[in-house]
């Protein structure tokens, strides 16, 4: 069984973000670098338990990105996986990233293909679908779950207010989420066996990108809190009422 | 040419984020002189032609129990058959569990820019270019679409719903439906509770409320409310409250017209996940709690204390009403 996880650079989750060059770039001064937590938390570690009940399962991971996502890479190696692949270009339309995954799945005959549920800088929810789409394979996004029986998939996904179990044969696509597995720390044999790990570099196939950022916008600031002293919170209510017009 | 808006149901009830995709989709077939369709899957019980109040002209159906249930592929095959069927220009989506699932699909079939977690119509003016939220609400980027399909799917609750008067033509769309690969086997709906991505008003509760027992008074204002509730990642990690309740970043993002935090510092993660809400409330002992920055209205003071007398203020203003 092959397990091919998607990995992706985002910076950490308390990075201040503020834009450069005319609101065009995002600014990278003084942000540190983070697996997308998504990928990190729930994909990779999910492959990782599976490949522990399956020995003979191998985990490829595969990022689309410049040299400065290899210590991502290094770091979810040091918590599993057996090789990493990295297509070296730096693009941040999806169906262009999709693409060039797509490629590396094509080649690489998967039977699982994991995304996280999303990045938690362009928020798209989109790769899973589109690299789905481009192999011809089932998608299962927003999974809580993922189990095998043989070649059949049990998977739970999140559905309005609620969630639905359903079946589906390999290979199939899933973006993951909380409950899917529990977060992990590499520890020093990981970090040890991690320097050691293919790690190949291929240069993208030609796509033409089909979206491109124009530019940023902060939202404009809160005016600030009204506060209400707690011995009065019929003053909160009318003001929520009568002011915000929110109840 | 056409705008045609994917209208996502469940149990035959057409999704409150569908009727705002309908607003959108409308307003943008006007913006681009053009006329605005609907396509919807699988067997539906409310009246679709009346659809027609939120601006759609014509809605095809492909009245196909194997619809059901949600099987991305098979859905993606269809709404581009119907993206073809009629000459659409741009295909709208929510951006809600079944539009994560779909749009993305549909777009790498249609070789169409996407647009995921749009916030506001396109600027059409010169190109094509759509608002979208980043850096899980910290941000917005303006996005261009450079080929000439588009695909956008709509944040929910970014987009107010307006209905007018109209009534849709409902056609029958023939399009072939393969067998779904994926089978529904279960469903597990939370019942008696409100959505919490569709709620207008969401209660949340932090560590501050010190222990699953203490939920109670939290449940008694969401009650009186009508409110969905959720809380944050440490509260979920302990399983105090249900994991599908966590919001922030790494969470449920919403963005309902009321936030109220009962107990939350405001952390910037849990922040990020809720910080498209129009009117955050915040409750909290801390006077220093962080999440009071980003509050429009606020008590400093202890929720065993507060938020019961909250509950009572606001069922005695309801009485008066
Ligand atoms: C990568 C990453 C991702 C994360 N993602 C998320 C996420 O998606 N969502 C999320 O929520 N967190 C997330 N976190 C965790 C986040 O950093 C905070 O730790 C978390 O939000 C804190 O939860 P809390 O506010 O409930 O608890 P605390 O920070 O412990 O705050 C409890 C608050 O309750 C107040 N309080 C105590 N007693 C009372 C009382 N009697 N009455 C009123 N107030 C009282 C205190 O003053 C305090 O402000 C993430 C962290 C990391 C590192």
């Amino acid at each position: 069984m092959k397990i091919l996880v998607c990995v992706s650079k985002t910076p950490d989750t308390t990075s201040k973000i503020a834009f450069t060059d005319g609101n065009t770039k995002f600014d990278e001064a003084g942000v540190q670098w983070i697996i997308n937590p998504y990928d990190e938390w729930y994909s990779l570690v999910r492959a990782i338990e599976l490949k522990e009940s399956n020995p003979a399962a191998t985990i490829h991971l595969v990022t689309v990105g410049n040299a400065d996502a290899e210590p991502i890479i290094r770091k979810a190696l040091a918590l599993g996986g057996d090789e990493a692949i990295r297509v070296n270009t730096d693009n941040s339309d999806a169906y262009y990233i999709a693409a060039q995954i797509a490629e590396v799945a094509k080649q690489g005959g998967y039977d699982i293909i994991f995304t996280g549920k999303e990045t938690i800088d362009y928020n798209g929810s989109s790769i899973g679908g589109m690299i789905a789409e481009l192999v011809d394979a089932p998608y299962i996004s927003l999974a809580t779950k993922f189990d095998l029986n043989g070649n059949t998939a049990t998977v739970v996904r999140e559905i309005e207010g609620g969630e639905e179990t359903a079946e589906v044969a390999l290979p199939v696509v899933v973006s993951c989420q909380k409950g899917m597995a529990e977060q992990r720390i590499p520890n020093m044999r990981g970090i040890m066996a991690a320097r050691t790990k293919p790690l190949k570099v291929v240069e993208p196939a030609a796509i033409d990108a089909l979206t491109s950022i124009a530019s940023f916008e902060l939202p404009p600031a809160k005016a600030g809190v009204k506060l209400v002293a707690p011995d009065n919170v019929a003053e909160l209510v009318r003001l929520l009422h009568e002011e915000a017009k929110a109840i | 040419m056409s705008v045609l808006i994917f209208i996502d149901q469940s149990e035959g009830i057409v999704k409150k984020s569908s009727l705002e995709a309908l607003t959108y989709g409308a307003d943008l077939a006007k913006q681009l002189g053009t006329t605005a369709e609907g396509i919807v899957l699988g067997t539906v019980s409310d009246d679709l032609a009346a659809l027609g109040k939120y601006g759609v002209q014509k809605i095809h159906q492909v009245n196909n129990a194997a619809l059901n249930t949600v099987d991305a592929q098979l859905y993606a095959s269809v709404i581009s058959q119907a993206a073809t069927a009629s000459s659409a220009s741009v295909v709208v989506f929510s951006h809600n569990q079944t539009g994560k699932a779909v749009a993305a699909r549909v777009a790498a079939k249609l070789k169409a820019g996407l647009v995921a977690g749009a916030c506001a119509l396109p600027e059409t003016n010169n190109g094509f270019s759509v608002k979208k939220t980043v850096f899980s609400g910290k941000a917005f980027a303006h996005v261009n679409v450079l080929s000439p399909i588009k695909v956008i799917s709509l944040n929910p609750n970014s987009y107010k719903t307006v209905a007018t008067e109209g009534t849709a033509v409902v056609e029958a769309l023939a399009v072939t439906v393969a067998e779904p690969k994926v089978k529904v086997t279960a469903v597990n709906k939370i019942t008696g509770e409100v959505p919490l991505t569709e709620a207008d008003i969401v209660v949340s509760g932090g560590r501050g409320l010190k222990g699953p027992e203490h939920w109670g008074i939290l449940l008694d204002l969401a009650k009186e409310l009508g409110a969905a509730t959720a809380c944050s990642r440490p509260v979920g990690d302990a399983h105090w409250r249900p994991h599908h309740e966590h919001v922030g970043q790494t969470g449920v993002q919403v963005a309902p017209n009321l936030y109220i935090a009962i107990g939350i510092s405001g952390a910037i993660q849990h922040l990020a996940g809720v910080n498209r809400s129009k009117v955050i409330v915040v409750i909290n002992k801390d006077p220093e709690a962080p999440f009071f920055k980003a509050a429009d209205y606020g008590i400093v003071g202890d929720a065993f204390e507060v938020v019961p007398q909250l509950t009572a203020a606001i069922q005695k203003m309801k009485a008066g009403a």
